[in-house]
């Protein structure tokens, strides 16, 4: 499936386009189908994403998958400082990059 | 050290001021990230994996402990705790917000620092020499060179749209310990027979996907013409370098493309003219930053004598400390290698520790080296076991200089939007497979550079052995190369076959350096050791069927 990324302009964080909005969450990003250059465009009008881009992705059992090892380290964070990532708690998330 | 004028603080201030309103606009939404986004890389603002990114210059690799306190603090304040040195003897934070980044730049300038040119087709942040000013086989101080060389450099009109980036190196000694032939320009300040200072000019070398070692192009340059040489050089590559493919857009392209003999009649018929034109800063205005550059006031009867009755000290001062030009003086490497850590990065704490010991102990200075390493200048051998055990307790007596674990890394995928794959786990598990500082030491100076994709940030062509990230359909692969090298005796490593997965290239350097112990002669490194027996021994080992993955 296809799914929006971007950072938010403001605090550069990474953002997944969640159909209503954006979150942090990379599961919380939804298929766009072949509307992705319109929400795409439509919300970088409103000047608080950047960098917005469509990238393939995957749904499994743990939820959305990245398709692409740089979109899913983009996701987590980095795989180095797992402290600093969105699974701080947990040790293993890094190996859901690979 | 060299202090701001009116004119430097005054042009750093405005450039503070101008930002802060640019940011203001984008955030308002009154210009497009289109129109924004050359205006913040002007500023060292990069958007990252994760964040933005904020490159800090740090001229020629010099800073005083008031400088790196405030990097501390910054790490704290605006960022997630620390802050990661660069092989361009920068630093980086990697967790930045664009609302913040005036504050910041408001911040660095209060201590005379900036982010000005560290990105863009422009001439970046000078480097030099780790040890200047204060290394026993030194000729020439380069520093006030350096700082000339800065002021001419900053906001110089003409090259603010190169065709490409553009990266300068010098040097004063005849140890080249910055890598200087693998720069767009290197200069090497040397002396005649009969004692007079010329400035050596290497142009055309560089790292990248095309990696160069630079040729001499000038062989003795005045030093007061020395702006002049440089304004002929770059004005050469300014008319000619190529536009139209970034990939071959850099000088050394041109260099090569032309020809050593062209490029250097062209550069002597455009500083003939360039001469005539009178641009050379006057004399007095380098004798004028010469007086920053005053050696410090050491005590001369600083005594030699020291104790190494500990071990671990004794290893610590056999392996990271260097010869200086004063009796009773040291000059201490603080290595920012840990084993498993990340190299080059170092905590808020760690930073003002380091400049509260720069300030008690070392004349007030520090040096970033090209290999992410911190330095004390000029520190009397009588305080070496004080300064060792405060490193210690802060996780930096890491005794580990040139050896096999103090590798140059660049961030790779885990920060970087260019990487095609991580070099820090890399990186970190060959410092675990290596920890014992036993082996490590029988191994010998090892010099290991790991780079995330081909633009080489990480050096891996002039490692003794080199590691280089690929991106093999989405999964991480790793091409291993031998025999690279960055001072005196610069030359390209070779790729030694197939690549290898992240287990499997650890696997492979380790049954180098087997190879390598089997094999060496009295006094080699591994470097000569491939050197005189070549890939073939290296390449049955490590391509072994059991490590074989790729």
């Amino acid at each position: 499936m296809k799914i929006i990324t971007g950072n938010d302009l403001r605090t550069g964080d990474v953002i997944w386009w969640t159909g209503q909005g954006w979150s942090r969450l990379v599961n919380d990003a939804v298929a766009v189908g072949d509307d992705a250059d319109a929400i795409i465009a439509q919300e970088n009008d409103k000047q608080v994403v950047t960098d917005t881009h469509v990238i393939d992705a995957d749904t499994t059992s743990e939820g959305v998958r990245p398709a692409h090892i740089k979109e899913r380290i983009r996701a987590l964070g980095p795989t180095v400082r797992m402290d600093l990532s969105l699974k701080p708690a947990d040790p293993a998330a890094a190996k859901w990059v690979i | 050290m060299y202090q701001y004028d009116k004119y430097d603080q005054s042009m750093v201030d405005a450039r503070v001021a101008e930002f802060r309103d640019q940011v203001q606009r984008r955030l308002a939404g009154e210009i497009t990230e289109d129109q924004f986004k050359p205006l913040r890389l002007k500023n060292g603002l990069y958007l990252q994996l994760h964040a933005y990114m904020l490159r800090v210059a740090v001229p020629y690799g010099t800073l005083s402990s008031r400088q790196m306190r405030l990097l501390g603090d910054i790490a704290d304040k605006y960022d997630r705790g620390y802050g990661h040195f660069t092989t361009r003897q920068n630093i980086q934070y990697n967790w930045i917000k664009l609302e913040d980044a005036p504050d910041i730049l408001a911040d660095l300038a209060s201590v005379e620092m900036h982010a000005i040119q560290t990105s863009g087709n422009c001439i970046r942040n000078t480097t030099s020499d780790q040890f200047a000013g204060a290394a026993a086989d030194e000729l020439v101080d380069p520093r006030p060179y350096a700082e000339l060389l800065r002021q001419w450099s900053t906001f110089h009109p003409e090259f603010d749209y190169l065709p490409r980036k553009f990266k300068i190196a010098m040097i004063g000694s005849e140890t080249d310990r910055a890598a200087m032939k693998l720069h767009d320009i290197g200069i090497q300040l040397v002396k005649n027979d009969a004692g007079e200072i010329g400035c050596k000019f290497y142009v055309g070398g560089g790292m990248g996907r095309t990696p160069m070692i630079a040729p001499v192009i000038g062989d003795f340059v005045p030093p007061l013409q020395m702006i002049s040489y440089l304004e002929a050089c770059l004005r050469v590559y300014n008319r000619y370098g190529r536009r139209d493919n970034k990939y071959k857009a850099r000088i050394k392209i041109l260099v090569h493309e032309i020809g050593a003999d062209e490029y250097r009649r062209q550069v002597e018929e455009e500083f003939a003219h360039i001469l005539t034109l009178g641009l050379e800063p006057p004399a007095a205005e380098l004798e004028r930053i010469k007086g920053f550059f005053e050696q410090p006031g050491f005590d001369a009867n600083a005594s030699e004598d020291l104790d190494l009755s500990d071990p671990d000290f004794a290893l610590w001062v056999d392996q990271n400390t260097h010869a200086h030009k004063q009796a009773g003086y040291t000059i201490v490497n603080i290595s920012l290698k840990p084993t498993g850590g990340i190299p080059g990065d170092a905590s808020a704490d760690q930073i003002r520790l380091m400049a509260d010991l720069a300030l008690e102990y070392s004349f007030d200075e520090l040096r970033v080296t090209h290999a992410q390493n911190i330095v004390l200048p000029h520190v009397r051998k009588a305080d070496l076991y004080t300064i060792w055990q405060k490193l210690d307790e802060a996780g930096l007596a890491n005794a580990n200089l040139d050896l096999i674990s103090d590798i140059i890394a660049c961030p790779g995928l885990d920060y970087c939007a260019l990487a095609n794959a991580r070099s820090i786990p890399v990186a970190q598990k060959i410092s675990e497979r290596f920890a014992d500082l036993g082996r490590q030491r029988e191994l010998g100076e090892l010099k290991l550079k790991i780079s995330g994709c081909i633009n080489a940030c990480g050096h891996h062509h002039a490692g003794h052995i080199g590691i280089l990230g690929v991106d093999r359909k989405g999964v991480e692969n790793y091409q291993l190369s031998f025999g690279g090298s960055e001072g005196a005796d610069t030359s390209l490593g070779t790729i030694t076959g197939p690549g290898f997965n992240e287990d499997g290239v650890v696997d492979a350097v380790e049954k180098a350096t087997d190879v390598y112990l089997a094999q060496r002669t009295e006094g080699e490194r591994f470097l000569d050791t491939y050197r005189r027996i070549g890939m073939a021994p290296f390449k049955e080992a490590i391509y072994a069927k059991e490590t074989v993955n790729g």
